[in-house]
């Protein structure tokens, strides 16, 4: 099962009454990628998912999958399949009857839909478990379910909205790694609406960051993380400061500042803030201009010339490090 | 040890307004169950004689039958236009404000006294009424309908009128807390609309159901006074048998009457609590 499937969106809008969601956005997902969706909340990143399976009617546009037009076909007919972030199990169903609950739909005799189901569920380990009722289950092994659910239709296209926000943050790297392998293992596209940098440079091939229902920047996760085409972009990914200098604003990579003696720097500042990160040390100070500027630097770099708040320290950087970005 | 007299005292209150007017006269009438009766007076005893008039008289088992057949055809018919009254304010209704709107709305027959709503039917159902004068001048029928009132149909009638909002009101509640993307979940799964009500809403809806069941056959089962008018008195329930006794005195017999029914009763909520476990949904 090796469908090629791509999927376009094409000035794809939303629009609740008089409040623009999604504003023609326009991508291409190529087959067989994890892409994620990324922005802060309300940026329309929810709202493009929910429209892309069908849940939520589009305004505008259109959505092709494998050069099909599914933009106003039902959920179940467009080759996509929906992970809910709530997980939305049946809670008056077995672990087995919600992975077969498609099939049922579908008419498949009981023998049957109960021996895929049982694959399905192998997949993502959790056969031990089939005769279990949701509630009776960990949020880890809720998710597993509703994976093996989603997966049971053998979409092209996974759509999971949020899928790890429910979790503790030691499973949810955990299960993004899972993930992970079990995109590259079935080979189909994965597309993951997060708010979570780290999750999205985690997993994306490619990384959508949305904000005020338009597209920021899209590519290829290191792209995106190093070449910020937007201010918007070099904050949201973390990791840069935006410094606002006479020609315009700059992006540079926190971890590529370095300190120095007052006045050898390019800039001074006064020491606003120490924190201790384990293997770094994230240095914060004031500038010019009010701005704040962060530097993280290795503990034992830090130890050495340890800095103590209010004092005055100069800044540096070196010329290639230094990435314009529009405002 | 404190604690534990604090717990006790909080529970007294409750505990005994409960004893005072609950336990207390179902222990009284079913030690009155047991008394002797003349015509013309009542006397202390312990003896069968009333349980044995009553289980061996044929017009028992007509009038609890009665009773039963009262209780379940209204029970259909409130769950199914209790149902569909839930389903659209829960899930047609979309804005909230709405949904209290025509909740409230569907309250305002309970400003008027059940009697008065019941009553209100008369002069719609009778011979020269408005449902048959509408009738025969639309040229349905040529002559009055006379099963319209005082009839088995009239108390049904008037009995889903009545009860149809204790079906509503924990359908409805059921169905607010089923969480909306479980649809969206099925409809993902390629479930049709049907397919969506019957393996999704009417499953989680099983407590509601339930609830509003007991509501509607404990209210059907102990009535009198609907059977009574709505009947013009052609008609019989467990509740007349009981009020009769009662107007000629005879109470030693009504309270067996009494312990009877609610055995009955009992005994169908045993059964419906069998097939469904309601303490998830309290």
């Amino acid at each position: 099962m090796t469908i090629k499937a791509d999927l376009e969106l094409v000035a794809l809008t939303k629009r609740y009454g008089g409040t623009v969601a999604v504003d023609r956005i326009a991508h291409h997902f190529k087959p067989n990628v994890y892409a994620c969706l990324l922005g802060p909340s309300g940026c329309g990143k929810s709202s493009t998912l929910r429209m892309i399976a069908g849940h939520e009617d589009i305004s505008d546009g259109s959505i092709l999958l494998s050069g099909r037009d599914v933009s106003h076909l039902p959920p179940a007919k467009r080759g996509t399949a929906m992970m809910f972030q709530s997980y939305a199990l049946f809670p008056h169903l077995s672990v087995r009857d919600n992975v077969a609950f498609s099939l049922r739909m579908a008419g498949i005799d009981k023998p049957a839909r109960d021996r895929r189901a049982d694959e399905m569920l192998e997949l993502v380990e959790m056969t031990a478990l089939a005769d279990r009722k949701p509630a009776q289950l960990s949020g880890g092994q809720q998710q597993r379910v509703a994976l093996a659910r989603a997966l049971i239709t053998r979409p092209q296209v996974l759509l999971l909205d949020e899928p790890l926000s429910a979790l503790d943050p030691f499973l949810r790297i955990r299960m993004r790694a899972e993930l992970k392998r079990l995109q590259r293992e079935l080979g189909i596209s994965f597309i993951h609406v997060t708010h979570g940098q780290d999750e999205a440079l985690a997993l994306a091939d490619e990384i959508i960051v949305m904000n005020n229902a338009v597209i920021e920047q899209a590519g290829p996760a290191r792209d995106v993380f190093n070449k910020p085409k937007t201010a918007f972009v070099a904050r949201f990914m973390g990791g840069h400061n935006v410094l606002q200098l006479p020609n315009g604003h700059i992006s540079l990579r926190s971890d590529q500042m370095q300190i120095t003696d007052i006045g050898a720097g390019k800039i001074d500042g006064r020491v606003t803030g120490v924190e201790y990160q384990g293997t770094h040390v994230s240095l914060t100070a004031e500038v010019a201009g009010g701005q704040e500027v962060t530097a993280l630097m290795p503990d034992a770099a830090f130890l050495e010339t340890p800095k103590d708040l209010g004092e005055v320290i100069g800044l540096s950087w070196e010329d290639r490090a230094v990435h314009p970005v529009s405002a | 040890m404190t604690k534990q007299l604090t717990a006790w005292m909080q529970a007294a209150p409750m505990a005994l307004v409960l004893l005072a007017f609950l336990v207390a006269p179902i222990i009284m009438i079913v030690i009155v169950s047991f008394w002797g009766a003349t015509e013309y007076s009542i006397y202390p005893a312990f003896q069968f004689d009333n349980y044995d008039f009553l289980f061996g008289s044929p017009v028992t088992y007509r009038v609890f039958f009665n009773t039963l057949k009262y209780a379940a055809i209204t029970w259909l018919l409130t769950l199914l236009i209790g149902f569909t009254v839930a389903y659209f304010l829960a899930f047609e209704v979309r804005s909230l404000k709405w949904q209290i709107a025509l909740f409230l709305l569907c309250t305002i027959p309970f400003w008027t006294s059940n009697i008065i709503r019941m009553i209100s039917w008369i002069p719609f159902l009778g011979r020269n009424g408005l449902a048959n004068s509408t009738l025969i001048s639309w040229g349905v029928i040529d002559e009055p309908l006379e099963w319209l009132l005082f009839s088995d149909f009239s108390v049904v009638l008037a009995f889903v009128h009545l009860y149809t909002l204790f079906m509503v009101v924990p359908i409805f509640n059921s169905m607010m807390r089923i969480d909306r993307s479980l649809i969206e979940a099925a409809r993902d799964g390629g479930a049709s609309g049907w397919q969506v009500l019957r393996h999704v809403i009417v499953p989680l809806c099983k407590p509601g159901i339930m609830i509003g069941t007991i509501f509607v056959t404990t209210l059907v089962m102990g009535d009198f006074i609907t059977v009574r008018f709505m009947s013009g008195s052609q008609r019989a329930n467990v509740g007349r048998l009981i009020s009769n006794d009662i107007n000629l005195l005879q109470y030693p017999s009504a309270s067996a009457t009494a312990v009877v029914l609610l055995a009955t009763v009992l005994i169908v909520i045993g059964l419906l609590l069998r097939v469904v476990d309601i303490r998830k949904e309290l």
